[in-house]
């Protein structure tokens, strides 16, 4: 199986090449910050999270998305699906792989990692976490591998894989649910202390990650012999339409609560990201773009024609995935922090070199993606 | 070689030897009902050591803002327990520090309020909460509430996720972003330094009430401050609680601070 991943034509090996410099990058400045500590990220006493927890946040989404393809193809039957479902577990696969790299590149004292299992900690939501994370990507590893390894011998998958493929389903909504709840369990931090936020966050995912789904599956058709079929990707751009339609939905829900009841730890953090608090907003274009972006995607996605359309279409995923990315990947972590507990306003703007480690990895992810998928694409033109 | 070997051997069997009998004591003397509450952690509590069912401390605002000790509670706290002056603000690093009202205590402020009260520095530090968000959140117990009811924190074994942070409904918390050591100005040999990476807050003075001595800043508040066990009706911070009024921060949220604001 592997070695599919090692004879590719030229431009695959420029792609791979690319990748592996940004990837250098990346590692050079993450020696930069273990050797200086986090003080060179943007993080402060303040904010202590910021880009790296921001971007696992909505990695674990894009990762439990995969479950939007093996639900109906493995319970529902529904076929179409059939030839795209792996292609959903290896972005599962990617998308953990950078979700535990963004953990670790955030610890103060990575060497101790190990001690969450030399202590464990079942009162601690990080504790679950690194369950369910670690989990889902095994599951993943397990059922995409075998689904693939059946299809290159023309075989149907072996029925010990079937129990992994039924607990993938609550699996992959039990790593965004417990990832909501790392947030949404803390006494003191008003923004996340809504019972809404793991809903909200799947909502987010089940768009998000369909929505990129269907922009690989129209790259993959101009750069390899693989097609998708029209017929699955009209069926994605449904799940995509209901799933931002809830987002949204879910967060004027968040809007109303706040805005009605007039509490102020509830309000000021939606204010801070969208109209600024105390004369500060850094986020404040960024907030008002995701917002345009998913409501105008929602208005792409709900007319027929415009959803139908290939052209419209491809238009209203690159606007979900890039206004649910700034909407978590940059709004939901540091919007919780700021302002402080003790209500001072001190923002958070991440530094070069995080943004170099955070490229790093997603390059990582990239790479990942890449090499299963050269496994993957080369079995499927090999069985036509 | 063989030889340096077989004593190296030797050596290493007898210490471990002496290592489990010596744990085997250690829980011999806690069953036998010596006690549970411990200094930093250990089993072994000195004669002379302070002990409490439940610490808590008690803030005579106006007090403090009389005789103007707030700044040499601050300066003495960190000078003893090594709090490096970190230049950046954002890598700030304290254990207990000064603010306003309206800070201390967002959502009771209104205008209406006395100036006095507008006016004057309130003491913040960590409350050592009865149930504490940090200790939940904690995945590796590097941060622990002791049976006396003190939140401590092992440096070693914190891995800097700062979850620790995020849960702490007071801004109690620090964390290491640089090597704290060049930032020392004069290191106390008494207690430990940290490393770059780890959390950090105040301990109620836990090493000085393993030698029978009162926090550092209640014994340099000149009266403002009162330290004391809330589980003995009979001492000094029962008797002022009874008597006076106190306010803590954010009760609402049932974390249950143990520092009691008199105003």
């Amino acid at each position: 199986m592997l070695e599919r991943a090692l004879s590719g034509g030229k431009r695959y090996w420029q792609f791979v090449t690319i990748l592996m410099s940004i990837i250098g990058v990346g590692v050079i400045c993450y020696l930069f910050q273990l050797y200086y500590g986090l003080g060179i990220t943007g993080m402060s006493r303040d904010v202590s999270w910021g880009f790296y927890i921001a971007q696992f946040t909505f990695l674990v989404g894009v990762a439990a998305s995969a479950v939007m393809l093996v639900l109906p193809y493995y319970l529902h039957h529904y076929k179409v699906f059939g030839r795209i479902t792996v292609l959903g577990e290896f972005v599962a696969i990617a998308a953990v792989s950078m979700c535990i790299l963004f953990i670790a590149v955030d610890l103060g004292q990575p060497q101790r990692i190990l001690n969450v299992l030399l202590h464990p900690t079942p009162n601690s939501m990080l504790f679950w976490d690194m369950i369910v994370l670690n989990g889902y990507l095994f599951i993943n590893l397990i059922v995409g591998w075998n689904a693939l390894s059946s299809e290159s011998k023309g075989v149907p998958p072996p029925t010990w894989v079937k129990p992994f493929i039924y607990l993938s389903i609550p699996w992959a909504v039990s790593i965004h649910t417990v990832t909501a709840f790392l947030y949404c369990g803390l006494p003191g931090r008003g923004f996340w202390l809504t019972a809404i936020l793991a809903p909200r966050f799947l909502a987010s995912a089940f768009a998000a990650g369909p929505s990129l789904l269907i922009i690989i599956c129209m790259i993959l058709r101009k750069v390899t012999k693989f097609d998708a079929g029209q017929e699955a990707i009209q069926m994605l751009s449904k799940i995509v339409t209901y799933a931002i339609i809830i987002n949204v939905f879910f967060f004027l829900c968040e809007v109303f609560v706040a805005f009605y009841s007039q509490i102020p730890e509830h309000m000021d953090h939606i204010k801070y990201l969208f109209v600024g608090l105390h004369g500060h907003g850094v986020l404040v274009p960024w907030m008002w773009t995701s917002m345009i972006l998913m409501l105008s995607a929602i208005v792409l996605l709900i007319i027929p024609a415009t959803r139908t359309n290939e052209r419209t279409l491809i238009i209203a995923c690159v606007a979900v995935f890039v206004g649910t990315w700034i909407d978590k990947g940059l709004g939901m972590i540091s919007g919780g922090f700021v302002p402080n507990p003790l209500h001072h306003v001190h923002e958070y703007v991440p530094s070069l070199p995080e943004i170099m480690i955070t490229l790093g990895i997603y390059a990582t992810g990239i790479l990942i993606l890449t090499i299963l998928y050269k496994i993957a694409i080369s079995i499927k033109e090999e069985v036509e | 070689m063989k030889n340096s070997r077989r004593s190296f051997l030797k050596i290493s069997g007898l210490s471990a030897l002496s290592l489990s009998s010596l744990s085997i004591g250690n829980v011999l003397a806690s069953s036998a009902g010596v006690t549970n509450t411990s200094p930093i952690g250990d089993a072994s509590v000195k004669p002379e050591a302070l002990q409490a069912k439940k610490w808590a401390m008690v803030v005579d605002v106006k007090k403090l803002a009389e005789n103007k000790r707030y700044e040499a509670c601050i300066e003495i706290c960190h000078k003893i327990h090594n709090v490096p002056n970190m230049p950046n603000k954002r890598h700030e690093v304290k254990w207990i520090w000064e603010d306003e009202f309206k800070h201390v205590f967002p959502g009771q402020e209104h205008e209406h309020i006395p100036d006095e009260f507008k006016e004057i520095p309130f003491l913040v530090l960590c409350n050592h909460c009865e149930n504490p968000s940090c200790v939940q959140a904690c995945p590796t117990k590097a941060t622990f509430k002791r049976d006396d009811g003190i939140v401590l924190m092992d440096f070693h074994r914190c891995i800097g996720c700062r979850f620790c942070m995020a849960a702490c409904p007071y801004g109690s918390r620090s964390f290491n972003f640089f090597d704290p050591r060049p930032f020392i100005e004069e290191v106390n040999p008494e207690f430990p330094t940290r490393m770059k990476g780890v959390v950090e807050k105040c301990n109620f003075c836990a090493e000085r009430l393993a030698k029978g001595q009162q926090p550092a800043c209640v014994e340099v508040s000149e009266g403002a401050l009162i330290f004391g066990d809330l589980g003995d009706h009979e001492s000094e911070v029962s008797q002022i609680l009874k008597k006076r009024f106190a306010i803590r921060r954010k009760p609402n949220l049932g974390s249950g601070p143990q520092i009691y604001y008199l105003v």
